[in-house]
């Protein structure tokens, strides 16, 4: 279900401590359309946690929060 | 051929490029074989950190200003104007004036902070993160009397420790003025902890409980409300306040979005280690002007500066740039009107934060002066 999804736009946030990759994705959707997805790269652990707990809290959608190599792959729908 | 460089912005990151620039290749400006060019919109540099100051009158304008021409190499071709257009296709930049041809372009336009970015805001809320708004918070922290001063922070915003630098300082200010009882100081954050570096976070909340400082988390502004003070965030909730004070979206320069270079923001697609903007092998991106998931710190201008400038000057020479920025920060942190401490990180390395102290404190008051030893391409 994941590979049918279309990423609006990819936010490379690796090697990011601040502001931070959650940072980076909360400007993106603050700024972006709803029904926008966005794709997060990190390389901090923290961020398979934080995440998803943002997305949440704000009501937004994940869609999928997944480990690859060395980072994590984490896609996010603006949902309002 | 004269090969010359453009340089467009004068603040800290433009200045120190062009500075830095010109001391290296003093030989080749002398003998007409290159042109620095510095284009900036304002005779004055003013060094930003001091807005913080001028708010809790902690110091004056004049401290933190210098003309332009003062700091610059002689050599330099200083040009006040406006940049209208960057024309990468082409390579000139448009002026109000004339069209500078380059070889190569150096884009340091700087953010700014935009309360136009949440409605209502820009009438209900202070910032200290413009020269204006810092002095008109000044008079307003001065009449407040008692209430909840309430501070609010969206993304991206240049230094990124400056909000809590600001609430210790309230929290110090009141004190002294004996009043800190009467006012609740309440700061915000958007994320699940008060700040986006786990180990500012765990240190900043031991000094709110310490302190009594309010918090909360997950708070993304929405709008306010200026006739009834309320902020409205994101999750629903309302925030009544008698004070506001907000660090709001950052955007990138109107010559940016103008010219069709930036993301939505305003900011300049880079390559993360040589600095170059994307797609283009002749135009260098410095400091806030990018769009790197790094700090907005006059730090990260200055680190990334000494990378640009090598670059410029191998390729000049004929070389490969071959210099990488390797994401480094480093910021201090004023805990209070008598201490400070500071952090560094850069891509590889988290970030390490140092125990507060009176010297510290000191230092950064001295860094403050020798500032401008950085900006002349000195340190």
């Amino acid at each position: 279900m994941s590979e049918e999804v279309s990423i609006t736009k990819t936010i490379d946030a690796r090697g990011s401590y601040c502001p931070g990759p959650l940072m980076e994705l909360v400007k993106a959707i603050k700024h972006g359309q709803v029904g926008d997805v966005y794709e997060l790269l990190s390389s901090d652990s923290g961020s398979a946690k934080d995440v998803p707990e943002w997305v949440n809290k704000m009501g937004h959608e994940l869609i999928y929060c997944k480990p690859e190599g060395d980072f994590w792959r984490i896609a996010v729908r603006k949902t309002k | 051929m004269t090969k010359r460089i453009v340089i467009i912005g004068g603040s800290v990151a433009g200045t120190m490029v062009a500075n830095r620039l010109a001391k290296s290749m003093v030989k080749e400006l002398y003998d007409g074989e290159l042109e620095i060019i510095l284009l900036t919109n304002s005779l004055q540099h003013i060094y930003q950190p001091g807005f913080l100051f001028i708010a809790f009158n902690e110091g004056f304008l004049e401290q933190f200003q210098k003309n332009q021409k003062e700091l610059v190499h002689p050599k330099i071709n200083l040009i006040i104007d406006q940049a209208k257009i960057i024309d990468v296709k082409n390579n000139k930049v448009v002026t109000e004036g004339q069209s500078l041809d380059y070889d190569f372009l150096v884009i340091a336009t700087g953010s700014y902070p935009d309360m136009n970015s949440v409605p209502g805001l820009a009438e209900a809320g202070h910032t200290f993160y413009t020269l204006e708004g810092a002095v008109k918070l000044q008079e307003a922290m001065l009449n407040f009397k008692g209430g909840t001063l309430l501070l609010t922070i969206d993304v991206p915003h240049k230094c990124p420790v400056a909000p809590l630098e600001f609430i210790f300082m309230a929290d110090d200010f009141y004190r002294e003025l004996g009043i800190r009882e009467k006012v609740k100081l309440k700061y915000t954050y958007p994320i699940g902890r008060v700040h986006s570096m786990e180990a500012i976070a765990s240190w900043a909340v031991q000094e709110f409980d310490k302190r009594g400082i309010e918090y909360e988390v997950y708070f993304n502004l929405e709008k306010v409300d200026p006739e009834r003070k309320i902020a409205y965030t994101m999750d629903g909730a309302e925030h009544p306040f008698d004070l506001l004070v907000s660090i709001p979206a950052h955007r990138g320069a109107q010559v940016i979005k103008d010219s069709g270079l930036g993301d939505e923001d305003g900011f300049i697609p880079t390559d993360r280690y040589t600095l170059k903007m994307e797609g283009q092998d002749n135009v260098y991106v410095v400091g806030d002007a990018t769009n790197l998931p790094v700090s907005k710190a006059g730090s990260t201008a200055h680190y990334e500066a000494d990378i640009v400038v090598k670059n410029i000057i191998s390729e000049l020479k004929g070389i490969p740039a071959s210099h990488r920025y390797d994401g480094k920060t480093f910021c201090f942190i004023e805990t209070g009107l008598k201490e400070a401490t500071y952090i560094t990180f850069n891509y590889e390395q988290p970030p390490r934060l140092c125990p507060p102290s009176e010297m510290l404190h000191w230092f950064k008051l001295s860094y403050n002066e020798i500032y401008w030893l950085a900006a002349r391409g000195l340190l």
